[in-house]
């Protein structure tokens, strides 16, 4: 008897699974692959199988359970709403923990769970290039590869000179009848995007909040549970545990929408302790919206030239029923006129670690999105994911377009011409 | 089990990375909606008719099932492997060929998702009406290998209708084409409606001429509530009386409503005992008088309450009552028996009222809902079969539907097809002689019975 101690708590969620096949419609890699293993009814058929010994861990499963963004547009698709992301997370733990993690796993595991190494790293990527990130100068600016994935083709933006931590003090006073608010920054906007924390702190402060940015907080842990690192996951969920605990906040808020999944989320296995942290857990968007920002935006005196801009669903948002909060906001822009694209729900085909192992499929995927953008005639392309802005501007520069991805914050900071008070 | 030599010959004809053997691969490809499960012997997908014709013949010389798939959605068995076998999938074979502005046609291989092409015709005005709730995904193979249906086959009839010609490969591994371009064509027999609904037993289908429609300038959607079944079936034969055909005329029974009053975008009062969404279609100058015309024509028959959308977010509110039904319908039972009885329209309130009285008698709630326009009834007999002596009780509640639906001059299936599903009951319908002549025909064809075996016929008559 196999003892499947991470697939077993979903049994029941498995089982609800009825074969109808509506997840085809709605798995942007099975409207690539076109093959059954690669959709949410063939990886629950696999997931039972396993749990009544009919099949065991080997290549082919674990091929066919690679192919899965864990994006959760299944999940919301699903008549019964079996949570095939958090199963396929638990089959990628048992696949790791009996067969050790795969090298794009190491690679996730080396950089997430050591924050020293990581920001090592970023510190020193422009200056000692063939370590990890080579510096190639294009004609739009300077881009980076990542050749440790083998995907030289990859285009990946600049990374900060300054990491977040550097530029924003660890607590910022706020206004005394106003609580403490965390804010959780995450890896790409620590790293390579640090004014999108910038602007988060920037807005919540305006909000008359204290905000709280630990320097001890460590990654979300969604590539760590992309590639199933079952004892990283618990490490990062210890540490990010303790990093909060140095104040009383009301809510931790990220502007990341993978983050947003990475800590606000529980699975069976999760302590009181972790569920009451996930409790806290704010998206950003949805949390400025519920606070009036867009009403404060719409006050804002318009201006004549207006930058023609629209919107890309993150999946780790749209799965969550966040969809009319970011519109909102941007809608409410007082320099921009909005423009909805075509597809604008589509995935964006990075997935964690999903990009990493099957780069012509994310690229493939990725590329499903161009023809709406163009035809938006966007200058920017506005999201609330680090992870989508990096996909959607590879997908942009291989495609050629003269368009930009910008996070939301950036342009509400912008529009708000924000100081930043701490300075 | 097939042999090393086979396997061999197989990679030789597709490639040696589109042959899965492995555990993983046959447990991914043995089920279908029906949720049993019969493991393959081989999976293949094909890219080419060259291809499919290639596989046919080798498994002819091999003695080797085959079993056609598309999406594996079918609710009555028509991809299971209930022989082990080859589980031939044609998903690959996904390209729209050509579309045909002129001659009002679209060519497809048999991959392509029904709602695919609808959204490709529909950019360019143009319309293919039939509609399964599963068009997001099913593909127009499984959907001409079943003659699928839909709620808009009211007005605009089902797959049959709108299929010209096909490419198919033969049970024997020969590429054959049946039909044409052209509307009128009466060349030899019409083997292209035999193929339609033969559910993959005759053969396999590579290619397929669809007719297409202008497409609708506007539509009208309606919500009509009834105090009484009567009434809502009532209404449904005076608005056809009327001379009006709508688009889609659904209807949602009492159980139904029942699952959804609580969880439903429109308020629907405990009074309400039926309810009928009708939809009508064409230029958007005459809807408006078609729509007040049927609220006229049905007022004096129980009706509680009237709503015609005058928005799209008004039009989705309405159907959203419709698509609530199923997720809704598990919660009464964890395990549904799904099945699209058919009756002439004017006998939809004694199937219900016969309905209502087999679920009395044997104690299991049946929900009831579907195409009242066309009398295909979706009875959906909820139960858990974990309760003693309950797997026998479905039976024969089934037993008795199916039996009083032939009675009624109805058909036990619409549009889901037969499959091994209701291959028991197909004499109930079909006569013997009749049986006889269509096995007859798939002897002739297919010799050694090595295409989809086992379905719709449980036994052979010949």
């Amino acid at each position: 008897m196999t003892d499947y101690n991470e697939l077993t708590p979903y049994k029941d969620a498995i089982n609800q699974c009825v074969r109808c096949g509506a997840c085809q419609a709605h798995c942007p890699v099975y409207d690539q692959a076109r093959q059954e293993g690669a959709v949410a009814r063939g990886k629950l058929a696999l997931a039972k199988a396993l749990l009544e010994e009919s099949v065991t861990i080997d290549s082919r499963l674990e091929e066919d359970v690679s192919l899965c963004l864990m994006c959760g547009s299944c999940v919301v698709k699903c008549p019964n709403k079996v949570p095939t992301d958090k199963i396929v997370g638990a089959m990628r733990r048992e696949i790791s923990n009996r067969k050790g993690l795969s090298l794009t796993g190491k690679t996730v595991a080396a950089l997430t769970g050591h924050p020293p190494l990581l920001k090592a790293l970023v510190k020193t990527a422009d200056v000692l290039s063939p370590v990890l990130f080579k510096k190639v100068p294009q004609t739009s600016g300077l881009r980076l590869r990542f050749p440790v994935s083998g995907h030289a083709q990859r285009t990946l933006p600049a990374v900060a000179s300054k990491n977040l931590f550097t530029e924003l003090p660890e607590f910022i006073q706020g206004r005394p009848d106003k609580p403490v608010v965390g804010l959780f920054a995450g890896c790409a906007i620590t790293y390579i995007y640090p004014k999108i924390g910038v602007a988060m702190a920037s807005l919540l402060n305006h909000l008359g909040y204290s905000v709280f940015t630990p320097r001890t907080q460590g990654c979300c842990g969604i590539p760590a549970r992309s590639t199933g690192d079952t004892k990283l996951i618990e490490q990062l969920n210890r540490t990010n545990l303790e990093a909060f605990k140095a104040h009383e906040v009301a809510y931790i808020v990220t502007g990341c929408a993978s983050c947003h999944s990475g800590i606000g989320e529980t699975d069976p296995n999760s302590t009181e302790e972790q569920a009451d942290f996930a409790g806290k857990v704010r998206e950003i968007h949805q949390f400025l919206y519920q606070e009036g920002l867009a009403d404060i935006l719409a006050a804002l005196p318009t201006t004549k030239e207006r930058t023609r801009i629209t919107y890309h669903d993150p999946c780790h948002l749209k799965t969550k029923g966040i969809i009319n909060e970011p519109r909102a906001l941007l809608q409410s822009l007082p320099n921009t006129h909005y423009e909805e694209m075509e597809n604008s729900d589509l995935c964006c085909g990075l997935g964690g670690s999903f990009s990493a192992h099957h780069y012509a499929y994310s690229k493939a995927i990725g590329q499903r999105k161009v023809a709406g953008i163009k035809a938006s005639e966007a200058e920017l392309l506005a999201t609330a994911c680090p992870g989508c802005m990096l996909q959607l501007q590879d997908s942009i520069n291989h495609a050629m377009l003269n368009v930009q991805t910008i996070h939301i914050l950036e342009l509400i900071s912008k529009a708000l011409a924000l100081d930043q008070k701490w300075k | 089990m097939i042999t090393e030599q086979v396997h061999t010959a197989l990679q030789n004809v597709v490639g040696k990375n589109n042959v899965y053997t492995e555990t993983a691969d046959l447990i991914t490809h043995s089920y279908d909606a029906t949720q049993k499960e019969y493991l393959p012997d081989a999976v293949i997908y094909a890219t080419t008719t060259r291809e499919v014709s290639d596989v046919v013949k080798l498994a002819n010389q091999h003695g080797v099932p085959i079993i056609p798939r598309g999406a594996g959605s079918g609710f009555t068995g028509g991809t299971l492997p209930i022989q082990g076998g080859i589980v031939l999938v044609l998903t690959k074979m996904n390209r729209i060929l050509a579309i045909d502005e002129d001659n009002l046609t679209a060519t497809v291989e048999p991959g392509v998702v029904t709602a695919s092409l609808q959204k490709e015709v529909e950019k360019l005005g143009l319309f293919y009406p039939p509609d399964p709730a599963s068009k997001e995904f099913c593909t127009l193979g499984g959907n001409v290998a079943e003659c699928a249906g839909g709620p808009r086959c009211v007005k605009y009839g089902v797959t049959k209708d709108y299929i010209l010609g096909l490419e198919v490969v033969t049970p024997t591994g020969d590429i054959i084409h049946t039909g044409g371009a052209t509307i009128k064509n009466v060349v030899g027999y019409d083997l292209t409606r035999l193929f339609v609904g033969s559910e993959g037993t005759l053969g396999i289908i590579t290619k397929i001429i669809i007719r297409l429609l202008p497409k609708p300038a506007a539509k009208k959607t309606m919500l009509i509530q009834f105090a009484s079944i009567e009434g809502a079936a009532q209404a449904v034969s005076t608005v056809i009386r009327g001379k009006i055909i709508p688009t889609t005329l659904e209807f949602l029974d009492a159980t139904t409503l029942a699952c959804i009053r609580h969880n439903s975008a429109l308020d629907i009062p405990e009074e309400c005992r039926a309810l009928l969404i009708i939809e009508v279609d064409g230029d958007a100058d005459i809807l408006e008088r078609q729509a007040a015309t049927i609220i006229q024509l049905v007022s004096e028959l129980d009706v509680l309450h009237t709503e015609i959308a005058e928005t799209e977010e008004q039009s989705e509110a309405i159907w959203s009552v419709r698509r609530s039904v199923s997720p809704n319908m598990r919660k009464i039972n964890p395990d549904k028996f799904n099945e699209d009885i058919v009756v002439p329209r004017s006998k939809v309130p004694d199937m219900i009222r016969a309905l209502e009285k087999l679920s009395a008698k044997y104690n299991v709630p049946i929900v009831n809902f579907g195409h009242a326009g066309d009398g295909n009834i979706h009875v959906n007999v909820m139960v858990d079969l974990k309760e003693p002596g309950m797997p026998e009780t479905v039976q024969r509640v089934l037993q008795e539907i199916f039996q009083t639906t032939v009675d009624m001059e109805g058909s036990i299936s619409g549009e889901h097809g037969i499959g091994t599903a209701k291959a028991a009951y197909l004499p109930m319908e079909i006569d013997s002689a009749t049986r006889k002549y269509m096995q007859t025909i798939k002897k002739a064809l297919d010799p050694l019975n090595i295409l989809n075996p086992g379905k719709i016929f449980l036994e052979s008559t010949i």
